[in-house]
């Protein structure tokens, strides 16, 4: 009988359903509360109280808000600044995306393998991820600099004409990106790393047997078979990149005229500068607006041709 | 024929264009901080000249002694380790209990309740900042430890990882706990939680990095040099009008990520396979 009931509990599937332990019935919820009180407060609270300031015209100057209809977005997609907020944002985060992920990809097929110096290398390219971006923007623009940074010092002894980075309003959001990507690349890696060391060996022997080349494997196998990380990731550097704020408040404040500005450091000027909090809100709704959906199409398109094992 | 003689010549070739290829990559990812500590080693003469110097000519150590004049270096250093042992102590007490629940509890609701942990997970803090702004400066609390400290008590990341870690432990160990004449929160904190070590610190190291190096929050919530934590003073070094002395701001820079490098030397496995914990499932 005792048997039996081990059995029982072992067969559960061992993702949702969590094995059967007598209990109270309030003593779940009980352990639950802190954490729920902690979402509810700063996560469910905050972005009701987001949603209903944007239809205000609420200030940090004055009292009593009042309920002003749409007229913020109205005014948002009629400033010339918002709109080239959207455009910085929007290309930040193509850019950040595309590239973090395809040098990932590469540098993970590239240093997955088990000896010392590889295992060196990686740790290399994932070191800047858990450095704080205060000192990874300081650096950069270090080395930045258009008069005595070492990038453009490099570029002379080439006989290359200086590039302006961060000086030049077509070239400064790439240049972010490249700070960003520098910084992240390492942690998307170790994921597709971690990705590629599950695939089974005995695929890639039947390939061999197959007669497949090298880039079939590569096509055929390895990206199918990576397509649930490839996906997450997508997600992950998304959403990495449309809130993106320190390199661009430390390094660029926007600047020159607008060109970097992005949708987090526009809402921190409106609020905290000009505090002008519904404006800056219905800002902060309309990217919210922007991840939910992107990360929708994610789900909607991709999940579809997501291989798993 | 042709071709073993093509893969003779070649192969030489090849390996001296690997290895350079991997020197490069090195040179890439190590030459920033490299950069910051030699920087940090120059008199300010030195930073500006060009083309710039690889090495300085001879290594000064003032820089160091500087950066900790030009801002109030251990109030900040003291806020720091105050404001990370705030919320890891905090998040303990959140996660612990709700990861258990999750994993091992049935009861109604589980799941909604899970997704809202998703939610959490999902949805950036760049977003929220103002009305948890508002709420705090309601309290009167801006300006305090509360508002650096209490948003981050409900660790969606912390909770991802215990849960992950509770479900996985045998059922055999609690079978064995019944049979032992424990009850529930006998075998939760005598059987589970010595178990749970290597994942609690886990969610340590990790909230550790992410709260040390966080430069975006404190920056929002505070204005005071009382409550105000180290990456704050690093970037204040700055001058954006006027000259900054580089090899202060490298030197002060060098103080910042010192402690990150050291945990990372001594548990980079552990860093490494939590991050990738997270991110897979």
């Amino acid at each position: 009988m005792k048997r039996k009931d081990s059995e029982n509990i072992r067969s559960r599937p061992n993702s949702g359903s969590p094995l059967k332990i007598k209990h109270g019935l309030l003593v779940p919820y009980v352990m639950l509360l802190p954490a729920m009180a902690g979402l509810g407060a700063f996560v469910v609270y905050p972005l009701v109280f987001l949603v209903r300031t944007s239809f205000t015209d609420r200030s940090m100057l004055r009292k009593n808000p009042r309920f002003v209809g749409l007229s913020n977005y109205v005014e948002l997609f009629h400033s010339q600044e918002f709109l080239s907020v959207l455009k910085n944002s929007l290309l930040y985060a193509l850019l950040f995306v595309v590239f973090s992920i395809a040098i990932a990809l590469l540098f993970a097929v590239w240093l997955n393998k088990p000896d010392r110096f590889h295992s060196f290398a990686q740790s290399a390219v994932f070191i800047p991820y858990i450095v704080s971006f205060v000192t990874i923007s300081l650096v950069w623009l270090w080395l930045m600099d258009p008069q005595y940074g070492l990038l453009n010092s490099l570029l002379a002894v080439f006989k290359l004409k200086p590039y302006p980075w961060l000086s030049d309003v077509k070239t400064v959001v790439p240049s972010l990106v490249l700070v960003s990507v520098w910084k992240y690349v390492g942690y998307y890696m170790l994921l597709l790393i971690a990705a590629l060391q599950n695939i089974p060996q005995s695929i890639y022997d039947a390939a061999k047997i197959d007669g497949a080349s090298g880039r079939a494997v590569f096509l055929r196998i390895t990206i199918p078979l990576l397509t649930p990380s490839l996906f997450f990731l997508l997600v992950v550097s998304t959403t990495e990149a449309l809130r993106v704020f320190d390199p661009i408040n430390i390094m660029t404040q926007g600047g020159p005229i607008n060109s970097s500005s992005v949708f987090v450091y526009f809402i921190y000027e409106y609020a905290f500068k000009y505090f002008r909090i519904g404006y800056a809100s219905a800002g902060g709704v309309i990217l919210f607006l922007i991840i939910g959906i992107l990360v929708a199409i994610y789900f909607n398109m991709l999940a579809k041709k997501v291989h798993y094992q | 024929m042709t071709s073993n003689l093509r893969q003779l010549t070649s192969k030489p070739i090849s390996t001296v264009f690997k290895s350079l290829a991997y020197l490069a990559l090195i040179c890439m990812f190590i030459f920033p901080f490299f950069w910051i500590l030699s920087n940090s080693l120059k008199t300010f003469q030195e930073t500006m000249v060009f083309p710039p110097k690889v090495f300085p000519e001879k290594p000064i150590f003032s820089n160091y002694v500087e950066a900790l004049k030009r801002m109030p270096f251990f109030k900040y250093l003291i806020n720091s380790i105050t404001v990370n042992v705030l919320i890891l102590i905090s998040q303990f007490i959140v996660i612990i209990p709700a990861s258990y629940a999750f994993a091992m509890y049935r009861f109604r609701g589980r799941g909604l309740l899970f997704t809202l942990v998703l939610f959490g997970f999902m949805l950036p803090q760049q977003l929220t900042f103002v009305p948890i702004y508002l709420m705090f400066g309601k309290l009167k609390l801006l300006n305090s430890y509360a508002p650096l400290v209490l948003p981050f008590a409900a660790s969606s990341f912390g909770i991802f990882l215990l849960r992950q870690y509770f479900m996985g432990i045998p059922t055999e160990i609690i079978e064995a706990g019944y049979l032992d004449g424990m009850n529930n929160r006998q075998i939760m904190i005598y059987l589970m939680m010595p178990m749970a070590k290597s994942a609690l610190a886990s969610v340590a190291l990790i909230s550790f990095i992410t709260h040390w190096n966080d430069y975006f929050w404190p920056l929002v919530m505070t204005n005071t040099q009382k409550v105000r934590t180290l990456p704050l003073g690093v970037a204040a070094l700055r001058v954006t009008d006027g000259t900054t002395e580089w090899n202060v701001l490298m030197a002060a820079n060098m103080l910042l990520i010192l402690p990150i490098l050291f945990t990372y030397f001594f548990a980079h496995k552990q860093i490494k396979e939590a991050l990738i914990h997270s991110g897979i499932k």
